[in-house]
């Protein structure tokens, strides 16, 4: 085959290398996992990545992403390494479980899984495939569906590491559990995360999911989570993204839910070059309920696509969708909503909203409602909205006194409140509310985070190699 | 304290105000009183800076500064408020942020220290009072939810907190039943010091029972066609518009 794109180039330069390797790969791992390898890699040497002639990637070109010559690695890194002498998280002084994953691989120290008393256990997924694998194998590749332009597949075929969670039966855990990915390189890197999160019956737990970026240079980041809720349980996930314009961050997230479980998701799209939520619920038994929401603040050049999926497969289930973007400068943002109602799933209650405002003549926004509706007794609502800030209110502010800049903030801090207010997991609310704030006004950049406190147009430089480490 | 002097504004190319004069003095009560559409929410929305129209002709002076070159914000924190006829609803502000945000920043512009919050709530407590709002105010969306009395009275507190040198009430008395009038116009009243002057623009003679002005002008086809005393706004409540009418069209002719 002739290789006429540096996308295809990719493509091959990363079977090849997979070829290449896998023995490394397999030698690491179970067997279960190497079928689910094997067959994930043949998936997406059929399936390639996507381009804009796929209705779900119509408005998503990764042309420009697919450039540059990424490195990828297979090495373990960075285990011992001390990320507060890089970086220190915004919400990090909240009480958390936290684990920190560096370039995709989990920075544990000593410990590279924590089992709680009450029989939680956290920390790195390469050694819960060790310790765990039955566990492992039993639930791993099972949500994540290969059709997402041969991004997920791709993951499931060089999935090593990322983060492991599994809560027994009626655990409430009663802390958050943080996850901090943060990107550090200086050569462009793609990284693969894997998560995998179990929470059993009755059970409960809260996620607080950061992505973060010390990097200067193009970065991939191809993120899976797997998020098994067993009847009954409930999970509240968060996810904030604050990086870096060269960043790419591709992050889809398989939820499975059975009977009466519940989820509770929110994105929180702050900054980042290139940004793609995939969010796909499957509601695979009656009574389950999903609130997705999400807020995306993008300016400059960031382009933010957010694509959920809601599915139900089973009768008596709620899912509500709600998605708000402020789009300035030369920004692009993207939502897909889909809800797909099968033909058994009576008395499902479905509802998509999304709402955008475009600052500038510039800046752009595609919504796209995708219902497909197969059942008879539903109720299923879907709603778009792309304005401008509303000039009455704007003068209705300034007579008052108010500067002009203070009125659009108010205002767009108006417009992002309604998506932070449904954030759960509460003592995260006040300090996310804070960063939009802070966003909004032009205040929040990346060095926000570093501790090295320099300027973002010098990019950091470090007298330590932390690969050598 | 306030100078119109042969003042034309436009709309989409059309004329509403057509050399339009009047002069405000500190501690006067100016009644402008007219049929519809004859240009007086214009007028209201000109002297507070709203940016839709074209001003042909003509200058404002406001405590001797060219109020045309000031922005909205600058006019309101030199001392114009304007109480507008249809307050806008602002979901997701609350009324503490928007009257914390408006006093600071016109504490600001006067070199003050910010309210603290023990200041401001104290202060917002005081003035709720005046305008007897018994709702819990601090919580809400700016207008939002709020009956059109609620609407009316906000605006009327809104006045006190930022107590104006000169206040434009455009239509505060349209839907007003009479014990929310009343309510309005005592707290308008309370307001009131020889210092600062209130433009009040209304149909009826009936606010101008609670208030009374000291002078009354009639607005018609963009321009004052009669004034008087507050004897006048009682002539036209019994008279109808028709006469006014009539002598502008005479005074037409005989130009």
């Amino acid at each position: 085959m002739s290789i006429t794109s540096n996308t295809q180039r990719l493509q091959v330069a990363l079977a090849d290398y997979f070829y290449a390797n896998e023995n490394l790969l397999v030698a690491s791992a179970q067997p279960a996992l190497n079928e689910l390898r094997k067959k994930a890699i043949a998936d997406f040497q059929k399936s390639g990545f996507p381009n804009t002639r796929d209705e779900s990637w119509r408005f998503t070109d990764m042309t420009a992403i697919m450039q540059h010559d990424y490195d990828f690695s297979f090495e373990n890194q960075s285990r011992q390494f001390d990320i507060s002498t890089i970086f220190s998280c915004e919400v990090n002084d909240l009480d958390t479980y936290s684990i920190t994953m560096l370039n995709g691989w989990c920075v544990y120290q000593d410990k590279p899984l924590t089992r709680l008393n009450n029989g939680v256990v956290l920390g790195s997924l390469a050694k819960a495939i060790e310790e765990y694998p039955n566990l492992v194998e039993k639930y791993i590749g099972q949500a994540a569906s290969k059709a997402n332009g041969g991004f997920a597949a791709l993951n499931a075929a060089f999935l090593q590491d990322g983060l492991f969670v599994y809560v027994p039966k009626g655990v409430k855990v009663e802390k958050p559990i943080q996850l901090i990915n943060i990107v550090d390189t200086n050569s462009p890197t793609f990284i693969q995360p894997r998560t995998l999160i179990i929470a059993e019956q009755n059970s409960h737990l809260s996620l607080v999911h950061c992505d973060h970026d010390l990097a200067h240079t193009p970065t991939l980041t191809n993120a899976v989570l797997e998020i098994f809720v067993m009847p009954g349980a409930s999970i509240d996930h968060c996810k904030v993204q604050n990086k870096g314009r060269n960043s790419a961050l591709l992050t889809s997230t398989y939820y499975r839910l059975h009977s009466e479980s519940r989820i509770s998701s929110n994105i929180m799209t702050l900054n980042g070059g290139f940004t793609r939520n995939t969010v796909s619920i499957d509601m695979i038994q009656p009574h389950a309920q999903a609130s997705i929401s999400g807020l995306y603040l993008a300016d400059k050049e960031q382009f933010v696509d957010n694509l959920i999926l809601a599915n139900h497969a089973a009768p008596d289930c709620v899912s509500n969708q709600l998605f708000k973007g402020i789009i300035d400068d030369d920004a692009k943002a993207v939502f897909s909503g889909a809800i797909h109602v099968q033909r058994d799933a009576q008395r499902t209650q479905a509802y998509q909203n999304s709402k955008n405002l475009l600052l500038t003549q510039r800046a752009k926004v595609n919504t796209q409602p995708q219902l497909e509706i197969y059942a008879d007794d539903v109720k299923c609502s879907h709603g778009a909205t792309i304005g401008q800030l509303d000039t009455n209110a704007l003068f209705y502010l300034r007579s008052r006194g108010i500067s002009e800049k203070s009125a659009r903030q108010l205002l767009m801090h108006a417009f992002a409140d309604e998506v932070v207010k449904k954030i759960t997991i509460e003592p995260l609310k006040q300090r996310i509310a804070n960063m939009v704030e802070k966003r909004l006004k032009g205040e929040l950049s990346l060095c926000d985070q570093c501790v090295l406190h320099c300027s973002d147009n010098i990019p950091a430089t470090f007298n330590l190699n932390i690969r050598k480490i | 304290m306030l100078k119109i002097t042969n003042l034309s504004v436009s709309i989409d190319g059309k004329t509403i105000l057509k050399n339009f004069e009047l002069q405000v003095g500190a501690g006067e009560v100016h009644a402008i009183m007219g049929p519809n559409g004859t240009g007086k929410s214009t007028l209201a929305a000109v002297i507070a800076g709203r940016d839709h129209f074209t001003v042909e002709t003509g200058e404002i002076t406001y405590l001797g500064n060219d109020l045309l070159e000031m922005e909205p914000e600058m006019r309101a924190r030199e001392g114009i408020f304007l109480g507008f006829q249809y307050p806008v609803e602002i979901p997701g502000v609350s009324m503490a942020t928007f009257m914390r945000t408006a006093i600071n920043e016109m504490r600001k512009h006067k070199e003050l220290p910010p309210l603290s919050g023990g200041e401001f709530l104290k202060l917002m407590e005081e003035k709720k009072n005046l305008v007897e709002i018994h709702s819990k105010l601090t919580n809400r969306s700016v207008n939002e939810g709020f009956s059109g009395g609620e609407k009316k009275k906000n605006e009327i507190f809104q006045m006190a907190m930022l107590e104006p040198k000169l206040a434009i009430l455009d239509e505060t008395d349209s839907g007003l039943d009479i014990d929310a009038l009343k309510v309005v116009a005592n707290g308008v009243n309370r307001l009131r010091t020889p210092q600062n002057a209130t433009i009040i623009i209304t149909h009826y003679q009936r606010l101008l029972d609670f208030i009374v002005p000291d002078f009354v002008h009639v607005l018609y086809d963009g321009r004052i066609v009669k004034s008087g005393g507050k004897e006048l706004a009682l002539e036209l409540e019994s008279k109808g518009y028709d006469w006014v009418k009539q002598e502008a069209k005479g005074s037409y002719a005989s130009n």
